[in-house]
């Protein structure tokens, strides 16, 4: 699997999913092209799933929100007469390197966090209407869909198969929605995700599975009832229309990509990626109506969909990297300015969705399993959203006090009042919470910063920062740091980091990736699941997988 | 001594498995009994409810005088729980458990996809009576209302069956599914059949014979290989109905022959020589040959895809378990594990039918397909010669497996009955030359006239060549309630 797999699409390109629009309810369907399939050697059956399906469904998430704000209620469903979605294709998981199975499944879960992430944050609502066989990814589908309507057609169930089919879990969110979402008693969902065929009919409501069952006969009425009452009852604020999300300006080169406002650069020698954010080429909009006019050209919203692009880009595609290294060129005061205009227009629906769309690719940089830097170098603006990236990586560095020959601005972090609540981490902290979980005081403390280009010396002293670093020393200590991460296994790294980033309490969105990292992963990695004689090795052949009944 | 040959009548429920004695099981059928019951008396029109019927019941499962013939009132048929005899010392026959002791108690790891197949099966039982529910009132003749009605008895005898290893062996999973079998019903929106033939339309006669030809057939093919299944309770009864079985090609094989019949001499006896002048041959109140090559190709395709996808791997699991095997297992000279093995399965590739080895534990549907195809071809051969014989020049077929497919390689291309693969638009514009048009339909409606006088026959079908149970051919069959 060496292809390069991009995570770029548009309409005219799906090949997988049909949307109809229709005034607040928009009817999303899924439809798999069995010959779609973003590799060969498998065949996506049944409304199966790879990450090229995921790929799609994800930029119609983004797409809906940006695009179709008038949308109030979206009706997942599916095209096919028998089934629902039989979930991830499981000869393309059989037939996948590890790290693919690690990567799709954090993608997937990245979107089914999108559709709850809709509603929260927009209004935008996710409901499910399966007929049909739901099995597995397929349920998952549904959990992340705030309301589940289920045909009673005494055949048609939700399932969690794995367990019993694959000897994998249904982990990549499946188990932590069944307990944490939808609130199952333990015991049921035991019940549940033990049994291949699921369950049916009222049981299913009963157990809390699903919100409604109705028959067959008057199922698309029902499910056509609901979204209407939903999209009367919602409080979304109407907005006649969105905004395109025209193509990014992209190129690739041997050694790197290169974006309007993004730049990677990849040292493959020393198995480091360089992204390297531009800050804003012009002026702020004078407000939201030219923002709007502006669209998809703004630096905020262009920015963060070329750094989400970058990140994808490099997770998926360039896995030998280890350490992400992030650096900011440009006017701190500009980004502020940018900024601004959105957080002093939150109640306007595209400020909100810019906004939103930030916390969301913080999030996915959270979540990345790399090593990840910033390196603050004279000339930067890390400032309001760019700062944030100084908390989401293992450590920093930041010069301290001019360089000799280097006639740049000073290096300086500048705060804005978006770092105390608009860009959130999984754990609902911000990440200056996060940062100082046992000196709540401090987080208070700095507000009184706010709007401040804090030099090297101060940021090191506020615990902005990890170290500064002046002339004399800034090349050893960095180049140092450097070496020692590339000389490290990559698996511990990946440990040590996910455990010390996500201080703090645990939400539903944090027990998901958690136990996908640690739970799912492991299991990935087992003989009794992908060994010779695995479950997941044999499925479809009809040997079935032999365990090593130790316990481990 | 429990008697496992003969039935015993001491419960309500015949039964061969001393069901007096499990005392659990017994209340669990006799709960599901008033549910059963109401599902047939609201089924079949009620002046044939109250009719007294010629039918045969079995009394033992010794395959010498199994039945005996008596005169019944359906509501009234002993519907019954039989297994055939047990065979001493049986060992499962195939996958990684063969030679192992066969099961009399369901296996923990294999419950689901055991119940899974036995649901299944069980499903497609009521679902043909639900099909043929209003034929009756259309019977061409008492001998064929008959015929009708022992079939329907027997497949709600073969719902019975399965619906004891519910009860029995699947605790209250099984009760449930036991009752969803009542819940649904052929051609419901609510809650259709789980298998696409079971909730076409049996719209006529000629209908009902192709049915009970070829996709009873395919019901045999299953039955055939899940009596071989390593689950002992499970093979014996469908070792024992396959009996039964039989009897419906039967009527579906003569069913055809007779409505040949019928048309080559009125073909004949009008010196009428071009089986293609179907006006002609219509104004005769018989069905023209063409005609009925249609109907073949319907309800033959539609039971090809009764067979699941080429490559399954459900089939393979069930195989490798030893839960389901082929036909004739036995019989086969391989190691019976088929770890190593392959078999040819039909795919397209590059818009080209072609064959591609695959690992033969995968391609259990396709082989049991092909074994399908085979024994279908026999009938075909026998309803060519009475055409020949009778000199008129046309020779049915059975269309190529691709043509006409809803599940499978082939679903996914327009294929002719010659294996040519068309264009979406050339099938749209050709398929009525292949397959029974609204036209067609219509015509052979009109043909279906009922015919209640004993040893009388409608225009369109013959007269059996020996009756019933050797009755002689004015026997009345069925004596009519006429309410
Ligand atoms: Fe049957
Ligand atoms: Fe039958």
């Amino acid at each position: 699997m060496t292809k390069v797999i991009d995570f770029q699409t548009d309409p005219s390109k799906y090949r997988h999913w049909k949307i109809e629009y229709n005034g607040p309810i928009a009817w999303l369907s899924m439809d798999v092209d069995e010959k779609g399939g973003l590799f060969d050697g498998y065949e996506l059956k049944l409304n199966s799933y790879d990450l090229g399906v995921d790929i799609e469904l994800a930029d119609v998430v983004q797409r809906m929100r940006f695009e179709h704000p008038e949308v109030k209620v979206v009706v997942m469903r599916s095209a096919k007469d028998k089934v629902f979605c039989a979930g991830a294709n499981i000869r393309m998981l059989g037939g996948a390197a590890h790290a693919h199975k690690v990567n799709f499944c954090k993608f997937t879960n990245e979107t089914r966090n999108t559709f709850e992430a809709a509603q929260a944050d927009s209004g935008q609502n996710y409901i499910c209407a399966v007929k049909g066989a739901c099995a597995g990814g397929g349920y998952e589908l549904a959990l992340a869909c705030n309301h589940i309507m289920l045909t009673d057609d005494s055949t048609s169930s939700v399932a969690l198969p794995e367990v019993p089919l694959l000897a994998v879990l249904p982990g990549t969110g499946g188990l932590t929605r069944v307990t944490d979402k939808r609130k199952v008693r333990r015991d049921l969902a035991d019940v549940f995700c033990s049994i291949e065929e699921g369950v049916k009919g009222k049981r299913a409501v009963q157990w809390r599975l699903v919100d409604e069952v109705f028959p067959n006969s008057s199922f698309d009425e029902k499910v056509a009832e609901r979204a209407q009452v939903m999209a009367a009852e919602s409080g979304k604020a109407d907005v006649a229309e969105g905004i395109e999300l025209t193509a990014l300006s992209r190129s690739f080169a041997e050694d790197g990509v290169s974006y309007s406002t993004v730049e990677v650069a990849l040292v493959r020698e020393e198995s480091r990626a360089t992204i390297t954010i531009k800050g804003p080429d012009a002026d702020a909009p004078a407000d939201m109506d030219a923002f709007t006019a502006n669209g998809a050209e703004n630096w905020m919203l262009r920015c963060a969909r070329e750094l989400d692009d970058a990140i994808l880009h490099l997770r998926n595609n360039e896995k030998e990297l280890g350490l992400i290294e992030f650096q900011t060129q440009g006017d701190p005061e500009a980004v502020l300015a940018h900024e601004a205009l959105l957080l002093g227009n939150r109640d306007h629906w595209l400020a909100n969705e810019v906004l939103e769309y930030w916390k969301r690719v913080l999030k996915r940089i959270d979540m990345t399993s790399r090593s990840l830097v910033a390196i603050v170098e004279h000339g930067s603006c890390f400032a309001g959203p760019l700062a944030e990236l100084l908390w989401a990586v293992d450590r920093s560095y930041m010069m301290l006090e001019e360089f000799d020959g280097d006639n740049r601005a000073l290096a300086t972090v500048t705060l804005s009042t978006g770092n105390f609540g608009t860009y959130p981490m999984g754990n609902d902290l911000t990440r200056l919470q996060t940062r100082f979980l046992g000196t709540p005081e401090q987080v208070e403390k700095l507000k009184s910063s706010i709007g401040e280009a804090l030099e090297a010396d101060d940021a090191e002293e506020l615990g902005l920062i990890t170290y500064a670093y002046d002339d004399i020393d800034w090349e050893d200590e960095v180049r140092l740091f450097m070496e020692e991460r590339a000389s490290f296994s990559p698996d511990a790294m990946t440990g040590m980091e996910a455990n010390l980033r996500f201080a703090g309490p645990e939400t539903m969105e944090t027990r998901i990736f958690g136990r996908l990292t640690a739970w799912q992963n492991w299991i990935f990695q087992r003989p009794n699941a992908v060994g010779e004689e695995g479950a997941l090795q044999r499925y479809g052949t009809g040997v079935r997988g032999k365990y090593n009944m130790e316990r481990v | 001594m429990l008697d496992l040959i003969n039935v015993s009548y001491d419960t309500q429920i015949p039964n061969n498995v001393g069901l007096s004695e499990d005392k659990k099981v017994l209340k669990a059928l006799e709960k599901w009994h008033p549910g059963y019951i109401n599902w047939w008396n609201d089924l079949i029109p009620q002046n044939f409810q109250e009719s007294m019927v010629y039918l045969r019941t079995a009394v033992s499962v010794d395959p010498k005088g199994w039945a005996k013939f008596d005169y019944v009132k359906m509501p009234e048929y002993r519907w019954g729980v039989l297994l055939a005899p047990a065979v001493e010392d049986r060992k499962i026959p195939m996958g990684e458990h063969l030679g192992e002791k066969a099961w009399q108690e369901v296996p923990g790891e294999y419950r689901n996809m055991l119940k899974r197949l036995i649901v299944i099966q069980g499903d497609t039982e009521p679902g043909s009576v639900e099909q043929q529910r209003f034929l009756g009132l259309t019977a061409p003749s008492l001998y064929d209302m008959r015929n009708l009605f022992q079939v329907n008895v027997e497949e709600g005898r073969h719902l019975w069956a399965m619906v004891y290893l519910l009860q029995k062996y699947f605790g209250r999973d099984g009760r449930e599914e036991a009752n969803d079998l009542l819940v649904r019903s052929s051609g419901s929106e609510d809650a259709p059949r789980m298998l696409g033939a079971f909730n076409e339309e049996t719209p006529d006669w000629l209908s009902f014979f192709m049915f009970t030809y070829f996709t009873d057939r395919d019901g045999k093919m299953q039955l055939e290989s899940l009596a071989q299944s390593g689950f002992d309770p499970l093979s014996r009864t469908c070792r024992f109905m396959l009996t039964e079985e039989a009897h419906h090609m039967f009527v579906g094989e003569t069913g055809v022959g007779r409505t040949i019949q019928a048309t080559i001499e009125a073909m004949n006896a009008n010196g009428i020589t071009d089986p293609y002048d179907i006006n002609k041959i219509r104004d005769l109140g018989v069905i023209d040959l063409p005609t009925i090559q249609k109907k073949l190709n319907l309800h033959y395709t539609l039971s090809l895809d009764l067979f699941g996808q080429e490559v399954s791997t459900n089939a393979a699991n069930a195989f490798n378990s030893g839960i389901k095997g082929r036909y004739m297992e036995q019989r086969i000279d391989d190691d019976h594990k088929l770890n190593d093995a392959t078999y040819p399965v039909t795919s397209i590739k590059d818009g080209k039918i072609l064959t591609e080895d695959v690992p033969a534990l995968t391609a259990i549907n396709m082989r049991l397909r092909d074994d399908y195809v085979r024994d279908a071809a026999g009938g075909v051969g026998r309803w060519n010669k009475l055409i020949a014989k009778s000199g008129v020049e046309f020779e049915l077929k059975l269309p190529h497996e691709g043509f006409h497919r809803q599940i499978g390689v082939f679903s996914t291309v327009a294929i002719d009955p010659d294996g040519n693969i068309l264009s979406a638009e050339d099938w749209q514009k050709r398929q009525g030359e292949w397959l029974p048009t609204k036209a067609d339909g219509d015509f052979i409606q009109s043909l279906m006239v009922p015919c209640f006088e004993p040893g009388k026959y409608a225009s369109w079908i013959a007269a059996p060549k020996v009756g019933i149970d050797n009755k002689p051919g004015d026997y009345e069959y069925v004596k009519l309630h006429m309410a």
